[in-house]
């Protein structure tokens, strides 16, 4: 029997909404502030923290927990998740590191093989999850541990010292800022185009909040969750690069958990779990705030424990903040 | 003897209404889709309060609160959708909410022996009560809720079309259960629009009509006619008196289409132009049917041929020449590349995104329109979604405000945009001014008639019949699953619709039910 016509409607225009950029800039703002007094809090406890040496370490230090949490960021956005990350970024350094070493490969053909196989990972993942309509959460946790199984068979379960090669992308270039600092500041810009200007973005925020509207309006969910999954791989085999840019080795247990910590950084930003919402730059204030975190932990001498304790409930206190702000600007 | 009068008010859907009940009968409730039957229900057993009138019970004013207040008062419902939990077994089910227990384990053997007395009581000794309710049959589900609403001190059942889901067989078992319930001197309330039904179990039957009683009388002696005479009869709307559209060329032609017995063997033809109307109670099939029009759920006969056309943005710039599909298209991706356009029932799950705001609902279905290579032209997308604000009248703060924030009509309005927006060749409407008030029923009226002057073909589904007598130039009239009939304008009356839509009752295969639960139906499944 059809329900009968509702008394009531809900009243069109009654709650004055504030607009949307208005919004947007007050996440920015509330994020800019928790980070700033972050930055103040621990200039207060450590005498060293305030020095341009802490800002440039963290700057360096941040690229390829960056342009993983992007990838992280679209995944959320299609009410997706990721696991395999870390382990992607492990293999791609190794099978560089490999094809450099023992194979000979020149530098660029290394480094492009390191992006095709993060590019070949995430794409397995989007497709199977896609082809056998699983959850991601299960196909990427499986892809976590073959992956990162893989990367053992690549190294021989040792870190393979790749030397000075590629460390021209960790390298300073300008005040102490590293290439791969700035690649990581251009894909933040670039993935926060992509997401709020192009057909491709609009598409990612329509299937995470209702697949099956876009389904019915002619969108074809499918292709477009393979490539951001493909793309979130991509991204972490870049990721890969510039670790053992940095570390000028590539370590087979390298990232591992970085899962959670590249999640942990988008879901303080405020991308929703659930889909539908989220924010490259609120993304990027994220992985902002962890790094400042653990760069002050340590400068004010905070044990390993307490640095996990202490990491934990922000990230809880974040996301909390977040929820309540959300709620109140609800529907 | 138990004495109820009632006599109700709510706003729009409930005028006034006033019935008595006795101990021991079954009052059969009937009527058209959306005459009230259901709320009637709800209100008695606590669901919605009512917003006139009061009621009685044995004497007593009776006005529940909730759901649980009335089943303290000894007032239950059994719904049209069932109220169990599938993982859980039979007799978990049937104790939920007062399960033996000592200290938080659970005693096995009290709740399975509670369970099986309380089945006891309708006869149903063949049910385990350690079965998970999943393993049941559809019929078999129904009894078990029943039982679950057969507690002691239950003075009213109502029964919300108890028989949708039954076999004849389990409907012939039920009926012996309520003989007996009524012999303990429980009230019946059956509630369901199968008239043949209630010729055989009925005492009495009330027959409501756009929420007022028409009639309630014994049932001996009143004929299907009777029923059906009594269930119409209604003010004539002017725009029923409106001239024919002239319809152009055929635009969509459907032979034999059909799933399971859901939908069985439809033919039908839809000119450009034109407004074809479906008819037919819930459950004939008619949401099943613009499912397999539109490749949401795939046909497994039959084919869908769409006419030569001419060139369009839709059709990616050149004519298109005739085509077709046999069983239908493979998904809804594929009808709309060939210009079909759907405005689903259920607009907040299947249509809208409801954060988002209207100008991203509203150019959904193209957004090649307003982009260039991939990028948005957001300026150009805000003006085009600002036209459809002005022309459908979406009463809003702007293209920004989120869908979610709208009333149902402005709503509907944002799905149709989308549609408008899509240069589309026909548009399939199921309830398209279900949950829309008034005011904005009107707009959507002016923009189906608009959309058809410009030659699109739109085939709307409604459960409103004077809706689609004053909207559509033909009306088809499904019931069972089958297209039983089509009428010209000028050739239906309301009598000869529902007639039609009425048809089936004596050689009914149970159709709604037994199709979706067909296992041996070889469609592949709805890509859901």
């Amino acid at each position: 029997m059809t329900a009968t016509t509702s008394p009531s409607s809900a009243p069109a225009a009654a709650a004055p909404s504030v607009p949307l950029w208005r919004t947007q800039l007050g996440t920015y703002l509330g994020l800019a502030i928790v980070l700033a007094g972050m930055v103040g809090l621990f200039s207060w406890l450590s005498e060293y923290f305030w020095s341009a040496e802490t800002f440039v370490t963290i700057a360096n230090e941040i690229p390829a927990l960056a342009v993983m949490a992007v990838g992280m960021t679209f995944v959320l956005i299609i009410a997706g998740i990721d696991l395999s990350v870390g382990s992607v970024m492990a293999l791609s350094a190794a099978t560089s590191a490999a094809a450099i070493l023992q194979w000979g490969w020149s530098v660029p053909a290394a480094a492009a093989l390191a992006l095709a196989t993060g590019l070949v990972c995430g794409t397995i993942t989007g497709a199977v999850s896609v082809a056998w309509r699983l959850p991601s959460f299960i196909v990427s946790l499986g892809m976590l541990e073959a992956v990162r199984g893989s990367a053992y068979l690549v190294t021989d379960s040792r870190t393979q010292y790749v030397g000075d090669a590629i460390s021209w992308l960790a390298a300073p270039v300008v005040a102490g800022i590293s290439t791969a600092f700035g690649i990581a500041l251009l894909i933040v810009v670039v993935a926060q185009l992509v997401l709020s200007r192009t057909v491709f973005g609009r598409c990612m925020v329509g299937i995470g909040t209702n697949e099956e509207a876009m389904r019915l309006a002619g969108v074809d969910p499918r292709p477009i969750r393979i490539a951001v999954f493909a793309l979130t791989g991509l991204l972490a085999g870049l990721a890969g690069l510039m670790q053992s840019a940095r570390l000028e080795a590539a370590d087979p247990n390298a990232g591992a958990g970085m899962e959670l910590q590249v999640i942990a950084a988008v879901v303080i930003g405020g991308t929703s779990l659930m889909g539908g919402r989220g924010s490259v730059v609120t993304t990027a204030f994220g992985v902002l705030i962890i790094a400042v975190l653990e760069a002050g932990l340590a400068q004010i001498g905070a044990s390993e424990p307490s640095k996990r304790i202490i990491t934990g409930c922000v990230i809880v206190a974040a996301v909390i903040i977040d929820t309540l702000r959300q709620r109140r600007a609800a529907v | 003897m138990l004495g109820v009068g009632k006599d109700y008010h709510t706003t729009t859907v409930l005028h006034g209404v006033t019935l008595s009940l006795h101990a021991g009968e079954v009052l059969a409730l009937t009527g058209e889709n959306g005459a009230g039957k259901s709320t009637l229900s709800k209100i008695l057993c606590g669901l919605e309060p009512a917003t006139r009138g009061s009621l009685r019970l044995a004497g007593e004013p009776y006005a529940p609160a909730s759901r649980r207040d009335a089943e303290r008062q000894g007032v239950r419902m059994v719904m049209q959708e069932l109220g169990l939990v599938p993982t859980l077994t039979v007799a978990e089910n049937l104790l939920m909410g007062r399960l033996p227990h000592r200290m938080g384990w659970l005693r096995r053997g009290a709740m399975h022996d509670a369970a099986r007395r309380q089945l006891a009581k309708i006869g149903l000794t063949g049910i385990d009560p350690a079965t998970p309710v999943s393993r049941l049959g559809i019929g078999q589900q129904q009894m078990v809720e029943i039982a679950r609403n057969l507690q002691d001190d239950t003075r009213i059942l109502v029964l919300d079309e108890p028989t949708a889901m039954l076999t004849p067989r389990e409907t012939n078992y039920l009926f012996e259960q309520i003989a007996r319930l009524t012999a303990r001197g429980v009230a019946i309330i059956y509630v369901s629009h199968r008239l043949e039904e209630l010729r055989r179990i009925a005492d009495r039957v009330a027959v409501l009509r756009d929420g007022a009683l028409v009639d309630a009388r014994p049932m001996a002696g009143l004929s299907e006619a009777d029923l059906v005479q009594r269930m119409v009869g209604r003010a004539v709307n002017d725009l029923e008196h409106r001239p024919r559209r002239a319809a152009g060329p055929v635009a969509m032609r459907v032979d034999g289409i059909g799933r399971g017995t859901a939908v069985q063997d439809v033919s039908l033809t839809l000119h450009t132009g034109e407004v074809f109307g479906i008819a037919g109670l819930v459950g004939s099939g008619r949401t099943e049917l613009l499912r397999l029009l539109f490749g949401a759920d795939r046909a497994d006969r039959g084919s869908v041929t769409l006419a030569a056309g001419p060139a369009s943005p839709s059709t990616g710039g050149s004519p298109v020449a005739e085509r077709t599909y046999e069983r239908g298209f493979r998904s809804p991706l594929a009808a709309i590349a060939a210009g079909i356009g759907l405005v689903s029932e259920d607009r907040k799950s299947q249509g809208l995104l409801l954060t988002q705001p209207i100008r991203v609902n509203a150019t959904l279905s193209d957004l090649s329109a307003v982009s260039r290579a991939g990028w948005l032209r957001r300026a150009h997308e805000s003006a085009v979604v600002q036209g459809f604000i002005r022309t459908l009248r979406v009463r809003c703060r702007g293209p920004e405000q989120p869908v979610g924030q709208l009333s149902g009509g402005n709503q509907q309005k944002v799905v149709f945009a989308r549609w408008l927006h899509r240069d589309g060749r026909v548009l399939l409407l199921d309830e398209p001014t279900r949950g829309v008030d008034v005011g904005a029923r009107a707009d959507l009226y002016a923009e189906l008639d608009r959309m058809a002057t410009e030659g699109r073909a739109l085939l709307m589904v409604s459960s409103d019949l004077r809706e689609l007598m004053a909207m559509a130039d033909r009306i088809g009239v499904m019931s069972g699953g089958r297209l039983v009939a089509v009428f010209e304008r000028g050739e239906w009356t309301e009598q000869s619709l529902l007639a039609a839509a009425f048809s089936d009752a004596e050689d009914r295969p149970r159709a709604e039910g037994a199709a979706s639960a067909s296992p041996t139906s070889p469609a592949s499944p709805a890509s859901a």
